[in-house]
């Protein structure tokens, strides 16, 4: 039995291009992008045209785009290289939210262990940043701001326009980080990046490959390195290249922006029969997030009375892939930190299931799950009572 | 054929007992519990080990998930745990995990989810008799569990599987070598998951306020000071810190004054053993029967009689510390357990 995958937000299958774009830079062109003979020079030149073709996708330059080992290798070097730069200018002060991925989350808590102001600021229930908070939490010596575009649970895109706008009125100084990871098959990210100073993207979440990811620095941005050596991509991360890897990401994110409206109203089309089938059929159930301002492709609901880790593995079972929370390295599910920043009850929290479609996604998978995932949620219910 | 949830701690018991249960054509998925997280992650639910348990299972071709119950681990073991001790008791964590976590919300969820029985690394037997399901000691007197699976009721026995009770821990290593585990020459877990070799009391001065008190004889003499009740178990020996000229033992704690009364071994001895909480998987055993009494995971049994609220020895045996579990056995079966009042 072919599994039903609906959890594109934790990673996607490789887009059929990407795979093919991505073979000749595993055996015939293999020189080290750095050297000076012909063999090197073939995987330079592969690197910078993907440089440019993602700089023309991200609304960039090609002096903007610093390839990374993904999203959470961007995101530390967005905000604790920004941090670290602006020590010198007497700037101590990160500013960010509740809801933001670990990996900006962890950045910015060991910038806290190292003596600076961190504020995380909540979100509210519906999933979207506190605009009120934020704007306190904002003053002269705020080095960094860091609010993502889209939430990695319930899919709520963020208002990184007002953001930016409140930034540069309370935080002049300061420089706009967003993590952008969740973004690419929903938005433009030509119009929705625009307004950020740097922002980072993975390659496995828009159908390119793991391991690899995009940090764009606006230019005249200052950040301090997080690896150091042989001054590769601007000096800002040291290390041979991915060529493979990077070519794949860019080919992926090409194909991502040329189908993206195509794939958003059929994408849509299936999250919203799923949403109205589960709310028909299953008592008590409740969509987190603001509906009107999430992505396509999330489903983030909850099944009070059951418990989302027993019912994670009922679908599973029964050949259906969903998420809960975030999964932490040993697979374990931590109750949810976004959660619980948007003041969501527990017995909410606790029961929240996310659905992730995707480009992989067909109508006949969300007919197959819709029943599957109903009689589990019962299941587990009459067992439970 | 049944459907088994093996519970996989990532240790060489549970991986032999998966593969048995597979090995034996049942349709089986492995889960591993993480029930601690804290600062002295040390023990059964570090992250290796649920690698282990997951490298495992994949080498056995098994679906394999973790589970998160850190938050009830906390609620239900190590609260109480702490609470134990600041009131002058002496907790068994182990089998209240056994109690709450592994035959309660583990085994709630398995049957939920449609599995037929949980199956655990446990070295202990469970045999069927006419009048049910019982627990009996591990085939290896020197591995026995069962005294930590002494709360299991018929209900838990009816949906439980020990494999490697029936093998000595000899034979379940040569079965990890013959099946390529990679646990095969791992060793034995030791003493609290949640709490690391000799520092009880830094774990327990972090949550609690320690009760400081005087040591006192039980001719009423001051004998010095401690620095908390929790450190103290009644029957310990080790570790006092007080010199009497004879050997010594903990012979009473006084949670309200914080004294702790040190006596000699005879001052130990009684003819009874008050205790709560008793239970029974069968029928309960009659005034007159006797029946063997073990106070520890691993010590020789004392035999007595079962009343309602208290042990009577049939020959005087040292107090057992309040909280500690009475398991009761006739031979090898278990019988039921009380807890020491």
């Amino acid at each position: 039995m072919q599994p039903i995958y609906l959890d594109h937000a934790a990673s996607t299958p490789m887009r059929p291009e990407a795979v093919a774009a991505l073979q000749p830079y595993l055996a015939e062109i293999y020189g080290n992008p750095s050297g000076s003979h012909r063999a090197s020079q073939l995987a330079k030149t592969a690197i910078e045209a993907a440089r440019e073709q993602v700089a023309e996708l991200v609304g960039a330059t090609p002096s903007e785009i610093v390839f990374t080992g993904g999203g959470s290798e961007g995101d530390n070097l967005a905000v604790k290289g920004a941090a670290w730069a602006a020590a010198d200018r007497g700037l101590d002060g990160i500013v960010t939210t509740g809801i933001e991925h670990k990996a900006v989350l962890g950045a910015a808590h060991r910038l806290g262990r190292e003596g600076r102001r961190v504020v995380e600021v909540p979100a509210t229930t519906d999933g979207i940043v506190d605009l009120d908070r934020l704007a306190d939490a904002l003053d002269e010596r705020t080095a960094v701001v860091s609010v993502m575009l889209v939430n990695n649970e319930v899919g709520t895109v963020q208002p990184l326009v007002d953001v930016a706008a409140l930034a540069a009125e309370r935080a002049p100084r300061a420089v706009v980080h967003t993590d952008a990871v969740q973004a690419p098959q929903w938005l433009d990210l030509r119009a929705a990046t625009a307004v950020a100073q740097l922002g980072s993207l993975s390659g496995h979440k828009f159908g390119g490959p793991k391991g690899v990811g995009v940090l764009v620095v606006r230019d005249g941005v200052d950040l301090v390195p997080l690896i150091e050596g042989g001054g590769h991509e601007w000096g800002l991360r040291a290390g041979t290249q991915n060529v493979a890897g990077i070519v794949a990401l860019a080919t992926a994110l090409q194909v991502t922006d040329a189908r993206r409206d195509d794939e958003r109203t059929r994408i849509g089309a299936l999250r919203d029969r799923l949403e109205r089938a589960l709310l028909d059929s299953i008592g008590g159930a409740a969509v987190n997030g603001d509906p009107t301002r999430r992505v396509d492709g999330l489903l983030h609901i909850s099944f009070p009375g059951v418990e989302a880790e027993t019912l994670l593995v009922a679908l599973d079972q029964e050949g259906v892939c969903a998420a809960s929370g975030s999964a932490c390295s040993s697979g374990a599910i931590d109750p949810s930190h976004v959660l619980a920043a948007m003041g969501l009850e527990r017995d909410r929290a606790l029961s929240a299931v996310r659905f992730s479609l995707g480009a992989a996604s067909t109508a006949d998978e969300i007919d197959a799950a819709i029943p599957i995932i109903v009689a589990c949620v019962e299941r587990l219910r009459v067992a439970a009572a | 054929m049944a459907r088994v949830l093996v519970a996989m701690s990532g240790g060489v018991d549970s991986s032999v007992a998966a593969a048995i249960v597979r090995d034996a054509g049942h349709e089986v998925a492995g889960v591993t519990l993480k029930l601690w997280g804290g600062e002295t992650d040390s023990g059964c639910c570090s992250v290796s080990d649920v690698e282990d348990a997951r490298r495992v299972a994949a080498q056995l071709g098994v679906d394999h998930y973790v589970w998160n119950l850190t938050e009830q681990f906390e609620a239900k073991v190590v609260a109480p745990y702490v609470d134990a001790y600041a009131s002058g008791r002496t907790p068994n964590p182990c089998i209240e995990c056994n109690r709450t976590m592994k035959w309660g919300t583990l085994l709630d969820r398995a049957l939920a989810l449609g599995f037929d029985a949980l199956a655990t690394g446990h070295h202990a037997r469970i045999v069927a008799t006419a009048a049910g399901p019982r627990l009996a000691r591990g085939a290896d007197p020197a591995k026995d569990q069962s005294y930590v699976l002494g709360v299991l009721g018929e209900h838990e026995l009816a949906r439980t599987l020990l494999p490697v009770g029936e093998l000595t821990k000899d034979d379940v290593r040569a079965r990890a070598a013959a099946l390529g585990l990679r646990t095969a020459g791992k060793s034995d877990s030791q003493d609290l998951c949640f709490v690391a070799t000799g520092t009880r009391d830094v774990f327990l001065g972090a949550r609690i306020d320690r009760r400081r008190g005087r040591f006192v004889g039980t001719d009423g003499a001051a004998l010095g000071e401690h620095e908390g009740i929790d450190a103290f178990t009644i029957g310990q020996r080790r570790g006092l810190g007080v010199a009497r000229g004879r050997r010594t033992f903990v012979v009473d704690i006084d949670p309200e004054r914080g004294d702790v009364l040190l006596g000699d071994r005879d001052d130990l001895l009684r003819d009874e053993q008050p205790c709560i909480d008793a239970s029974f998987v069968g029928a309960v055993p009659g005034r007159d029967e006797v029946v063997l009494v073990q106070v520890r995971a691993h010590g020789a049994p004392a035999a007595g009689h079962v009343h309602e609220d208290r042990v009577v020895w049939r020959e005087a045996q040292p107090r057992v510390a309040p909280g500690q579990s009475l398991v009761f056995y006739a031979g090898d079966e278990v019988l039921g357990r009380a807890i020491a009042s």
